[in-house]
């Protein structure tokens, strides 16, 4: 029976829908100008969210509504940082929305709906949790990548999405059902403490669909098909969203699902995250190679960040997770920049997503060719850089854990990716400016900040690592 | 007598001719979305079952979401399909090709 | 270790299997003599009227969509209703705030002009 004291667990959530509806019935009753306070609102709504998390942290993880709902310090860390990252993309989608006549006040709306579902996922104690917050999360996802209804694209992209997304979610649905059968139990810690499952195959059976589920979810190959026709159709501003604050949750669900319910079966299921990261490295990055729209060239360049994150899952062990919880928090952020500079190179009309665009763009504009060169040498994962450690502690992790080959394969394949990182470097440094066309970003002064501040910040935590990894690793229980 | 087993099979076969449904068929986007549809309903079923044999209640529970989910689902998809059919006049799966790469 | 992912390959393999020996098997086994006749649309007796493939006003779309979404919390209300007396005021209060979002949705829908036919 549900008391008090769960709905004071479930305080950040809470106070989430709330401001969500709040901000759905402003958009269906504020008129003209009045608009504008939806824009601010929504960010001030995140921020006072990502407070309340870390202010009412608990010191030790404690749990809700009957063990279904968790709040501990790897959900407190995962749900930050998805605030931050959607606060940020907030910030740089403004002028984009507003060029495009997409309906600001859904795309916030939606955004916020779909962010509750990332904290009811990361916060997951029990198979139900785990399935409503993903919905909730991808049910929002796919109509934000159709929220530019008169783009052939954009619906594309949706209709692909969901087809998909829809599959995986099923195929993750039958492997719980297997669990369920197997365990008699939806319960992930009961699940993790059962003893002699009756039926030994049925559980495998599980565990296999539960994977599969998983590898779409993150976009880790040979279930990345979604990923690049995404990435390219939707309109940018929701592209940003399923590049951060997607792949946080990503990494979240993995965690819940296969350590704190699947643990016991972790000999099992780390082989087959071994061969998903292994192949998210190839086909990501020999693929991303032939790219020459950016935004299809970031979305290969997800599918091997995704294999990274994977060879930290691998190690089954709390080193692991705080090296691959670390890698998916430098990623977001970078990717967060990254999507964020080509939403501020973009006007009405004009996307700026062909490679061909940067062209020069050193010559145009030095500020935000550096910032965009911050944001590839992170991604490619060059010294000093946010993006290097990450990519080192997750390797240093792996060899720790006896996976010397793994790490060998994913040293090679960083190699291979420098390769097109930098090949948009040498084209905004080297190439001349296409003629006739005038590449510059939006004098909307907030983003110019905002988006200085986060690509500088990829260089300040790349310095400075050590205090953010450190959380990471109390968050599992490391002491260091 | 009516076992255990031959829900699960009856679960999987749904379950498999749903999955073939979603590779096999293409023509049209809203066989598409029945074929997601039963895909889920195969789930409901081995909860149901599991739940019924297994004597715990939960299972049940979990059908109850999961059927509220799959209609919040198919409603997502509907209106996307409408979108589709507006911007492209077709719903015709073959032809929905415009990104490669 | 891996003769225990037998059965899922056997699994994935029937699958397949099935999948396309229904569809031979529909193929070979039917006997196909279409006639006028037979390829004609049943409608109740009657001649058909006009073409079951017409194509419907976009509203009734709009329309079954919103159907499903607020068709469904009765789902969640009938096994409340039979337990509501053993939880008490907690239950109450929680059925009201579900039946307030969905209030919410409803005065978006409203407001947003989705229930107006013209």
């Amino acid at each position: 029976m549900p008391t008090f004291n769960d709905f004071l667990i479930l305080l950040p959530e809470a106070y989430l829908t709330v401001a969500a509806c709040v901000i759905l019935l402003m958009d269906a009753f504020l008129k003209g100008g009045q608009r504008v306070a939806i824009h601010w609102l929504s960010i001030i709504v995140l921020l006072v969210g990502a407070w309340l998390v870390i202010d009412g942290q608990p010191a030790t993880a404690v749990s809700g509504f009957s063990g279904m709902f968790i709040r501990d310090p790897v959900a407190e860390i995962l749900k930050v940082f998805s605030l931050l990252t959607t606060a940020l993309m907030f910030i740089y989608s403004r002028g984009y929305l507003r060029d495009r006549n997409i309906n600001e006040g859904e795309y916030y709306a939606l955004t916020l709906f779909a962010v509750i579902g990332i904290m009811v996922l990361v916060s997951a104690g029990s198979l139900v949790t785990v399935y409503l917050g993903l919905e909730l999360l991808t049910l929002s996802s796919y109509a934000l990548v159709a929220l530019n209804r008169d783009s052939k694209l954009s619906s594309e992209a949706a209709i692909k999405y969901f087809v998909l997304g829809a599959l995986a979610s099923g195929m993750l649905l039958y492997g719980m059902s297997m669990i369920y059968g197997a365990t008699h139990s939806l319960d992930l810690a009961t699940i993790l403490h059962v003893q002699n499952v009756e039926w030994r195959n049925l559980m495998l059976f599980g565990v296999v669909f539960a994977i599969v589920g998983i590898g779409f979810k993150l976009g880790a190959a040979p279930f990345h098909m979604w990923i690049p026709d995404v990435y390219q159709g939707a309109p940018t501003a929701v592209t940003i969203f399923i590049g951060t604050a997607q792949k946080i949750a990503a990494f979240g669900m993995a965690y819940r699902l296969l350590d704190s319910g699947l643990g016991a079966y972790a000999h099992e299921w780390r082989m087959m995250l071994a061969v998903l990261a292994v192949l998210s490295l190839a086909i990501g990055n020999l693929l991303a190679i032939v790219q020459t729209n950016l935004k299809r060239l970031l979305a290969y360049s997800t599918i091997s960040h995704m294999g990274f994150l994977l060879l930290g899952l691998v190690e089954a062990n709390p080193a692991g997770y705080s090296a691959a919880m670390f890698y998916a928090i430098s990623y977001a952020l970078t990717s967060a920049a990254a999507f964020g500079i080509i939403l501020a190179m973009s006007r009405a009309g004009f996307e700026c997503e062909e490679i061909d665009d940067f062209k020069g763009l050193n010559q145009r504009s030095p500020w935000f060719a550096f910032l965009m060169m911050l944001v590839m040498f992170s991604l490619a994962g060059v010294p000093p850089l946010f993006g290097f450690f990450g990519k080192l502690l997750v390797l240093q992790s792996a060899i720790d854990a006896g996976f010397l080959w793994l790490a060998v394969v994913g040293a090679v394949f960083a190699i291979i990716g420098l390769y097109y990182y930098l090949r948009v470097v040498k084209v905004m440094y080297f190439d001349a400016p296409v003629e006739g066309t005038d590449v510059r970003a939006q004098p909307d002064m907030p983003l110019r900040f905002v988006l200085s501040l986060n690509a500088l910040a990829l260089l300040a935590l790349g310095i400075a690592w050590g205090p953010l990894f450190a959380w990471c690793q109390r968050a599992f229980g490391i002491t260091a | 007598m009516i076992t255990l087993a031959h829900f699960i099979v009856l679960g999987a076969v749904l379950f498999c001719i749903a999955v073939a449904g979603v590779f096999i068929n293409r023509k049209n986007v809203i066989v598409l979305l029945m074929a997601i549809e039963l895909m889920l309903l195969a789930v409901n079923i081995n909860f149901v079952a599991f739940s019924r044999f297994l004597g715990d209640v939960q299972g049940q529970v979990f059908v109850f979401f999961i059927l509220t989910v799959a209609a919040a689902e198919s409603a997502i998809g509907l209106a996307i399909l409408t979108l589709l059919f507006r911007n492209r006049s077709t719903i015709n799966v073959a032809e929905i090709d415009s990104m490669k790469g | 270790m891996l003769a225990e992912y037998w059965p899922v390959l056997l699994f994935i393999a029937v699958a397949i299997g099935l999948g396309i020996a229904l569809l031979v098997i529909g193929l070979l086994a039917g006997t196909s003599r279409p006639t006028a006749e037979k390829l004609a649309p049943y409608e109740c007796g009657f001649e058909a009227f006009e073409d079951a493939r017409m194509k419907f006003d976009v509203r009734y779309y709009l329309i079954a969509i919103l159907f499903i979404i607020f068709d469904l919390e009765i789902a969640f209300l009938f096994p409340w209703a039979t337990v509501f007396s053993d939880l008490g005021v907690i239950a109450l209060v929680e059925m009201g705030l579900f039946l307030l979002l969905l209030v919410i949705g409803f005065a978006y829908v409203w407001k947003k002009g989705a229930l107006e036919w013209e």
